[in-house]
């Protein structure tokens, strides 16, 4: 089970390294690279471009119809309280109007009937402090209220001459002879004996505060007035104190309309301002909104606009990553299969070929051979059983010497035609621990005198093979040979056998010796090719080797590197269920 | 005990008649099929040495013939090449199948072998 899952977790994090590094792009397979570049550019553009343009659509008209519809808000209050505010101003200069003409000049010089008059003006209008009556001269002559301002002449006064001039007037807000901030509403009348006197209202501030703090809809909401100079005439919080210059904001320009406009220099303390004209009067309403509070719907929306455009974005491109890179990725993988299917036909083919020219070039060499060896061996005979012949050791020992280069030359075809025959295959069942012990145990001797290490790891549980034993041997046999060649006295030989994919057992044998080199490892399975050159080799074993298991239906690979060692794989099935036939040879 | 060596190679089964007739075989040769099957027909032979590979008449249908005219004959084949199909049917109906070149002794042992079973 743990096996199975280690099976698994492999093929997934070698499926998922493939898509963080495709081996196309590693190997620069640039026809793949470019089919890459291409699928993934053209899929990103075709989908991310729709949706970045989407999105910015939304954006765009999102903010545009949420900025609209608060500015009209804005607008809206600011006009509601335009027409409050003017009323309030009207309402207390009409009163006072009304006053000045019903009522009579001489009565209203009397204090405790300015006093009655105050007190029905407070109850039907409300709004006013005090109420005095002022000749022509600009002496107070008269007075009701809750402070001492019998008798003060108001002739220097602004507001007295602009309102014998216009006949009413709203103040702004100043100083007085009190030294209080206040604002008066004034209107001039004539009184009986033709001469005009002036009726002043102290308006009262809390009223008019308590209209435009109404309005104040949250904390970062004011409202409040100032005067076409920018001085603040009601309180405004943060904006200034009354008599103030206004701060944080410009002067509006004059507008019949109520208009709305923004200011403030950082992003963070941007303001909405409404404003109005408040006509008759240098009052200016402002209502004034910070746009971060205004806008928090904007805000939301934003954050949950970017938030979907990241998500999509990343699953988009993820998904135009990954399934382009999956499918070429299985291209290049099929092209490389069949690649190296194609090489080992070519290959297999080539050695056939190999292997027909050897057993003919076998054939032809034999018979004469055979002949030169009977005739040597006749040769011999005479000398040996004809007395008439002249026993001479020379000759003898030319002879001799003619039939060893003859049993020499029969050993090598008889090699030769080894490499191409191809014998019935006898399967059996065994160990393969039992093959491989069976054939180092030849070769332990020249181990031990050589001072070879030899270390074996083969796992008991590996299950058993079922195969030709006499081939196994030598296919076992050629390559530990070959191993104990390369290496110098004193090396290290290491055979190693472990379970390989579809059921197969693949053995290693791996030597610490002179390594091979890359051109040379092109030709180690060539028959003939050898790199001992001088010290008998025939350059069979390993083209003998690599035909014995491709016979029992397995794979051999070489991995080698000079100086460092060479490393023999074998993968072998573990039954061997038929009998290859490699079509007909002359073996 | 009479042998009969058949081969073309001339040069090469004279010089192995010659060989063994030292080693006390006594040995007739030829060098094709149809001649060898006229000395059989001629001459009692208890074993017959063939070449695998003749022109004409080859081993393997001479040993068909011969054992026909003679089912108790004996033979061994001998060989420079052979194919696996040849291998197969000289293993089958012969006693010993030798690779040339070969070993006087190795093919004065094997007649011995024949002959005695």
């Amino acid at each position: 089970m743990s096996n199975r899952f280690r099976t698994v977790a492999t093929a997934l994090k070698s499926r998922l390294t493939a898509l963080y590094r495709p081996p196309f792009w590693v190997d620069r397979a640039r026809r793949y690279c470019y089919i890459w570049v291409v699928s993934v550019s053209l899929l990103a553009v075709v989908s991310l471009v729709p949706l970045t343009l989407m999105v910015l659509y939304v954006y765009d008209s999102s903010q545009k119809a949420i900025t609209e519809e608060n500015v009209l808000r804005i607008l809206r209050i600011t006009s509601n309280t335009r027409r409050t505010v003017t009323s309030f101003f009207e309402q207390r200069l009409k009163a006072l109007r009304f006053t000045a003409q019903v009522e009579n000049y001489s009565l209203l010089r009397q204090s405790g009937h300015l006093a009655e008059v105050l007190k029905n003006l407070k109850y039907g209008f409300g709004g006013i402090v005090d109420l005095g009556l002022i000749d022509a001269s600009g002496i107070q002559v008269a007075y009701a209220g809750p402070f001492e301002l019998e008798g003060k002449d108001y002739s220097g006064q602004g507001w007295f001459k602009r309102t014998l001039e216009q006949g009413a007037y709203v103040s702004d807000i100043f100083l007085g002879f009190r030294g209080v901030p206040h604002m008066i509403v004034a209107v001039r009348s004539t009184n009986e004996q033709g001469g005009d006197f002036v009726l002043r209202a102290t308006l009262d501030m809390e009223s008019l505060s308590e209209i435009l703090h109404s309005l104040e809809l949250s904390e970062h909401s004011v409202s409040f007035i100032i005067n076409t100079d920018g001085i603040v005439q009601t309180p405004s919080r943060r904006y200034g104190e009354p008599l103030e210059k206004v701060c944080c904001m410009p002067v509006p320009e004059y507008s019949e309309h109520s208009q709305v406009f923004e200011t403030g220099s950082e992003e963070a303390r941007r303001l909405m301002v409404g404003y109005a004209y408040i006509a008759n009067s240098p009052f200016i309403l402002l209502l004034v909104k910070e746009k971060a509070e205004i806008m928090q719907n904007w805000y939301e929306l934003r954050k949950n606009l970017i938030t979907f455009f990241l998500g999509s974005f990343i699953v988009i491109f993820l998904v135009f990553y990954v399934i382009p890179t999956y499918i070429i990725q299985s291209l290049y993988e099929a092209e490389q299969t069949s690649a190296k299917s194609i090489h080992r036909l070519e290959e297999t083919a080539r050695l056939a070929s190999l292997g027909r020219l050897a057993a003919g070039v076998a054939h032809e060499i034999n018979n004469p051979l055979a002949i030169i060896n009977e005739k040597a061996g006749l040769i011999k005979d005479l000398i040996t059983f004809k007395a008439e012949c002249k026993h001479d050791e020379r000759l003898e020992g030319l002879i001799d010497s003619v039939l060893a280069s003859v049993e020499r030359c029969g050993a090598v075809t008889k090699q030769l035609l080894g490499f191409a025959r191809h014998t019935e295959v006898s399967v059996t069942e065994f160990p393969i621990a039992k093959i491989i012990k069976d054939v180092l145990s030849f070769l332990e001797k020249e181990a031990s005198y050589r001072n070879i290490t030899l270390k074996l790891d083969i796992p008991e549980d590996l299950p058993p093979m079922v195969s030709d034993r006499g081939k196994l041997q030598q296919i076992f046999l050629n390559l530990i040979n070959n191993a104990f060649q390369a290496v110098n006295d004193g090396g290290r030989i290491e055979i190693a056998a472990k379970p390989a994919e579809n059921g197969r057992i693949g053995v290693s044998v791996s030597d610490n010796g002179c390594g091979i080199s890359e051109e040379n490892l092109q030709k180690i399975f060539d028959p003939f090719f050898s790199t001992k050159k001088g010290s008998g080799g025939t350059g069979l074993g390993l083209s003998i080797t690599y035909g014995l298991v491709q016979r029992l239906g397995g794979d051999i690979s070489v991995e080698s590197e000079l100086g460092r060692g060479t490393r023999f794989t074998v993968t072998l099935p573990t039954a061997t269920e038929e009998v290859r036939d490699e079509g007909p040879t002359c073996g | 005990m009479k042998v009969l060596l058949v081969d073309d190679e001339k040069e090469f089964v004279s010089a192995l008649a010659e060989r063994l007739s030292f080693r006390g075989v006594d040995a007739d040769w030829t060098v094709s099929g149809e001649e060898a099957l006229k000395m059989v027909k001629d001459g009692q032979y208890d074993l017959a040495v063939l070449d695998v590979k003749m022109p004409g008449l080859g081993g393997i249908e001479l040993r068909k013939r011969l054992h026909g005219m003679h089912p108790q004959m004996k033979f061994i084949f001998l060989t420079g090449h052979g194919s696996h199909e040849d291998f197969k049917v000289g293993s089958e109906e012969a006693s010993f199948y030798l690779a040339k070149p070969l070993k006087i002794e190795e093919l004065i042992q094997k007649i011995k072998e024949t002959l005695n079973r």
